[in-house]
């Protein structure tokens, strides 16, 4: 009984790091930008993809993939803002919800149409099987992605705090004006922070190819879910998001554990609404 | 040093500043005065960088820089102290700073500037660790001084410094305004605290409903009626205006 309660604990641990990994990269975004990007989860699925067909196509490891889908999740997020967002930046908020929306709904028929609907998986990753520790197993391929989680969000913040850019971008989020009046080109730190956003969650989908199964529509709960952390850990806090997304993966876990697998989304969003009407403000937020 | 040549400007659709013109010569203190809601801070916004104008010419040194974005008018060694400080307040003293040399690109030079403002501000050095919303009021606006001084700027905007600020820290402001002044640094100051605007200026102009009713040396201005008319509290405004106003 506590050895499957320690084994809902790990497996919940393990899938928060890669859920706050997810969900800093759109409170990045919107920390800096003010906007929701819907389309987060279509660019989480179409990282696993490039994953996927890399390793199809020319046998490189998904842990060999990582680097390919962040920079390429990367320049699609700079296309993205340069050809999309930056247009309705200075838009009303409904015009903004609009072109992300636009941007998700394309990428998410684009790929059924190219790729079809049908599930796909990794069949033989580098990483697989598990270390057991008596009746507790851990997934070695989830174990290798949350660290990689943690170990990227360490990077970003020590970006972001000890770098010229990175204080640029943490300026132009505390107060946009000031920001320019110090010589910060904020459409440029937008542009960066929405490749960045982009990026992070491309080094996630490279990590979840590993044992997810990947389909058009993988990046639709990712998404929503990740929309749920962001809001729980405060809107454009990266400490808060990555608290939220431990507790989100632990709910989600040993909520399942306690009840039944079927409800565990269900107390997971419960778990959002319980926080938004004690404390609005999500966790380390305003 | 810098011409503001019947401009007018706003926001959207509302027009604050119409037809003003105005300069600012090398090494001069200038003073916009006025009440509150005269338009003194669009013209500051407007010269920096973070308003556009619909209609006339901002030129800094002989050259057109009101359609010159923000972040490319401080390269201009053009720098602004915005009204109610505006620090990046989760980040510490020195970040502030730092981010106020974000121009510079030589580390000599940023040390040099780092040098200069906590001679001027040595109680920063003490809070240098210290996130900047932790600050007192007095000692957030000398570090959003101390951040505009950073970038070495040739002409510094001030709006609005005594706003919030105790009365025995305003004078010490002014003191400071003083001293940087005696830099070779030019000076365009904005305040509602119009007598020690005055005090300080070489010269100034009184701005009402975005409009310039009033210009000439600080001292002059002191004396005149509708100064002291306006901006006792007193009434016969309108009276004054129509005496000295010069359109």
């Amino acid at each position: 009984m506590s050895e499957q309660l320690i084994q809902q604990f790990i497996n919940g641990l393990l899938i928060g790091c890669v859920y706050a990994l997810i969900a800093i990269g759109l409170t990045l975004i919107w920390g800096v930008m003010n906007i929701v990007n819907f389309a987060h989860g279509d660019f989480l699925m179409l990282s696993m993809y490039i994953s996927f067909w890399s390793y199809t196509l020319w046998g490189i490891d998904p842990v060999l993939a990582i680097p390919i889908c962040a920079v390429l999740l990367f320049a699609l997020g700079l296309l993205v803002y340069k050809f999309a967002v930056s247009k309705v930046m200075n838009g009303p908020m409904l015009a903004q919800v609009v072109v992300t929306f636009g941007v998700s709904i394309f990428i998410a028929n684009a790929a059924v149409l190219v790729w079809t609907p049908d599930f796909r998986l990794i069949d033989k990753p580098l990483l697989a099987g598990t270390w057991n520790f008596g009746s507790v197993q851990v997934s070695i391929p989830k174990l290798v992605a949350s660290a990689g989680s943690v170990l990227v969000t360490g990077a970003l913040l020590l970006f972001l705090n000890r770098t010229r850019t990175g204080k640029a971008i943490l300026a132009t989020e505390m107060n946009r004006d000031s920001a320019l009046l110090m010589g910060v080109n904020t459409d440029r730190v937008n542009a960066l922070s929405f490749g960045i956003g982009a990026g992070l969650v491309g080094v996630a989908g490279a990590f979840l190819s590993m044992y997810y199964y990947i389909y058009p529509q993988v990046g639709g709960m990712f998404g929503t879910i990740s929309f749920c952390i962001v809001a729980l850990g405060g809107f454009g806090s990266i400490s808060g998001a990555f608290i939220a997304g431990l507790l989100v993966g632990l709910v989600q876990t040993l909520g399942g554990y306690f009840f039944d697998p079927a409800y565990k989304y269900a107390i997971v969003f419960g778990l959002y609404l319980v926080i938004v009407w004690i404390r609005p403000q999500g966790l380390r937020g305003w | 040093m810098l011409e503001f040549d019947r401009v007018s400007v706003g926001y959207k659709d509302l027009t604050v500043i119409h037809d003003v013109s105005f300069r600012v010569g090398e090494g001069e203190v200038v003073s916009l005065v006025g009440s509150n809601g005269a338009g003194k801070s669009t013209i500051l916004r407007a010269i920096a960088g973070l308003l556009t104008p619909s209609r006339g010419e901002i030129r800094l040194r002989g050259q057109a820089i009101h359609r010159t974005p923000a972040y490319e008018i401080v390269k201009r060694r053009v720098a602004m102290v915005p009204e109610g400080r505006q620090l990046f307040g989760r980040l510490s003293v020195w970040d502030n700073l730092q981010m106020g040399a974000y121009t510079l690109r030589s580390k000599r030079e940023i040390a040099e500037s780092l040098k200069e403002v906590l001679a001027l501000f040595p109680i920063l050095e003490d809070r240098r660790d210290q996130r900047a919303e932790t600050l007192s009021g007095g000692e957030q606006q000398q570090l959003a001084i101390a951040r505009g001084l950073m970038s070495r700027p040739e002409l510094l905007l001030l709006d609005e410094p005594s706003l919030g600020i105790m009365p025995k820290l305003v004078t010490e402001i002014f003191r400071t305004i003083r001293e940087i002044s005696k830099k070779g640094i030019t000076v365009l100051l904005v305040e509602q605290n119009v007598f020690e605007a005055l005090e300080v200026a070489d010269r100034a102009y009184v701005l009402q409903t975005g409009r310039i009713v009033l210009e000439g040396p600080g001292a002059e201005l002191q004396r005149s009626d509708l100064v002291r008319h306006a901006y006792l509290g007193s009434s016969g405004l309108a009276e004054a205006a129509g005496e000295e106003a010069r359109p």
